[in-house]
């Protein structure tokens, strides 16, 4: 059904700390690992040796940079996938009910075998989250792991998202961003946390913590400045018999 | 966004052969027998020969029945309703008109109000999509029932009509460009607001991926857009100029079909341009639009 719930009982979704990210790409590869062998259609690879690769991801990790007026260049590393919309452009375009919003938490799903592959729930999202499977014509976007976070037979620390249980920095978080007193929202509170591309007027539950302002030295050091004048000792001796030598001295 | 070409055939063949079922409904001509069968049938093959095209672009093609099932919220769905209830309206319309030589206006009324409907559900698909201002503006509908009508009017042989509504549908595909060469810039998406990083300009810096993908494929098409203006010129005078002077100069079936080809050719190019040059804003997270 392509009506989007009025509300959700939990609002589930991620946080991800542009501050903490150090763009080492195992979140992209932990989310291909899983959902490649789980829930769905795994995501296929195009030539993934040949010349010209590509494949299906559900997560991306972009590199920015940006350039304060006074100030070094900054690196920011940007982890990109589905942002889980309350007000999710995707789900209402779709034609025959493949795309839908979970009322009870707010996850943003697509069955498969509903899906005809139209692609316009790719073309109505801002942020580029859902892509088509060239092997299998169904349109796939991110689950939020949900074959993972209610798995009972999985282990207790494992039941997250893939890419939040494998981020070695600790720079994605999940959990339930309806609730004022979650650990996210408490983060989002905290740090500042802001919505992707608000004037699309999506209202995406995923939050992004802005980087921290960097530290500045006071003063700026005085590069390439020779710091002795006169040498002295062995190389001063050694300075000034050169000079004395036919052809030495300036 | 990329200019497919089983969606520029489906919008433009579909958006003629609707136009003519418009007029056809209104009766205008009023045709029977043989020569209402000749109309009829260059309509239902634009019209339907569209419809098959669309279908070309899909991934599941075989489960296309199930887009029936979202009217409620989606234009892609409303659109296959009312192309299904339009050719079923006006093929019963039309046999009446073929097999019985019989005129029931009302039908033809509600076949030609339901044509304009198709036409105004296609292109309600891309003005809905907010993630690509240069469609997300009433200009669209405008365009696609302006060129609809002044294609139909052109079609089914009504001079009087086609003349002014070719001349409407070019100068609304003018404000069309016009506007939205501006359009990115006014919905306010940057890669500032895309990544909401602030304290200074944002540089792409390092793709995702070394090679391209589907979104990149998809949505940023640049390519198409190297000859836009060339391509405006070419759609504006192909697709209303020399039809206008062709209906300005005395009637021949030459003169016309040149009229029909030259606007069928305008509208491709003008199709190509309204894909080719569409923005997607995700282009922002790569640097590029």
């Amino acid at each position: 059904m392509t009506t989007l719930p009025e509300s959700t009982d939990r609002k589930l979704g991620l946080v991800i700390d542009l501050d903490t990210c150090v763009g080492c790409h195992a979140c992209v590869i932990s989310c291909k690992g899983w959902n490649t062998e789980n829930y769905g259609a795994p995501l296929s690879d195009q030539s993934p040796y040949g010349a010209d690769p590509s494949g299906t991801f559900l997560n991306r990790v972009h590199s920015y940079e940006v350039q304060p007026e006074d100030g070094l260049a900054q690196l920011i590393h940007f982890p990109k996938s589905c942002l889980h919309c309350e007000d999710a452009p995707c789900v209402t375009v779709c034609p025959t009910g493949a795309s839908y919003k979970r009322t009870e938490d707010g996850i943003v799903l697509v069955n498969e075998s509903d899906c005809i592959g139209c692609g316009l729930c790719a073309w109505s999202c801002p942020y580029g989250a859902r892509e088509l499977d060239a092997a299998e014509g169904v349109m796939k976007k991110c689950t939020l792991c949900v074959d993972r976070i209610y798995n009972d037979n999985l282990p207790e620390e494992d039941r997250m998202p893939a890419c939040v249980r494998t981020c070695p920095a600790g720079a994605r978080h999940f959990g339930d961003l309806g609730d004022p007193d979650s650990a996210v929202s408490q983060l989002v509170a905290e740090r500042g946390g802001l919505d992707l591309m608000p004037e699309q007027g999506t209202r995406p539950v995923n939050k992004y913590l802005p980087p921290r302002p960097k530290d500045r030295i006071a003063a700026e050091p005085r590069a390439l400045e020779p710091v002795v004048e006169e040498a002295t000792g062995f190389l001063g001796w050694l300075d000034r018999a050169l000079d004395r030598l036919p052809g030495g001295g300036d | 966004m990329h200019p497919a070409r089983s969606v520029i055939l489906f919008t433009t063949l579909s958006g003629l052969g609707f136009g003519l079922l418009i007029w056809l409904g209104l009766g205008l001509p009023t045709v029977t027998g043989w020569s209402a069968f000749a109309f009829f049938s260059v309509a239902y093959l634009l019209a339907g020969g569209g419809l098959i095209a669309s279908t070309f672009h899909l991934g599941r093609p075989e489960r296309g029945l199930k887009a029936f099932t979202q009217w409620r919220t989606s234009w892609l769905s409303r659109e296959a309703w009312c192309s299904a209830a339009t050719l079923l309206v006006m093929a019963l319309y039309g046999a009446g008109l073929v097999f019985l030589e019989a005129r029931w206006a009302l039908l033809g009324w509600i076949g030609a109000a339901l044509s304009l409907l198709t036409v105004f559900t296609t292109s309600m698909i891309y003005t809905q999509l907010r993630s690509v201002p240069r469609w997300h503006m009433a200009l669209t509908p405008a365009l696609f029932l302006s060129l609809a009508l002044a294609g139909g009017a052109l079609l089914a042989g009504q001079v009087g009509y086609a003349m002014p509504l070719l001349l409407l549908a070019g100068a609304i595909q003018i404000a069309h460009w016009l506007r939205g060469d501006g359009a990115l810039a006014r919905s306010g998406s940057t890669m500032n607001s895309a990544t909401g990083l602030t304290g200074g300009p944002v540089r792409a810096f390092e793709p995702p991926h070394t090679g391209p993908n589907y979104l990149l494929h998809e949505m940023v098409h640049v390519v198409g857009r190297k000859h836009a203006t060339r391509l405006r010129a070419i759609a504006l005078v192909m697709m209303v100029l020399v039809p206008a002077g062709c209906l300005a100069l005395p009637f021949s079936h030459s003169i016309a079909a040149l009229a029909v080809l030259s606007h069928l050719l305008g509208i491709l190019a003008s199709r190509w341009l309204f894909f080719a040059e569409a923005e997607h804003v995700v282009g922002l997270y790569y640097g590029k639009r």
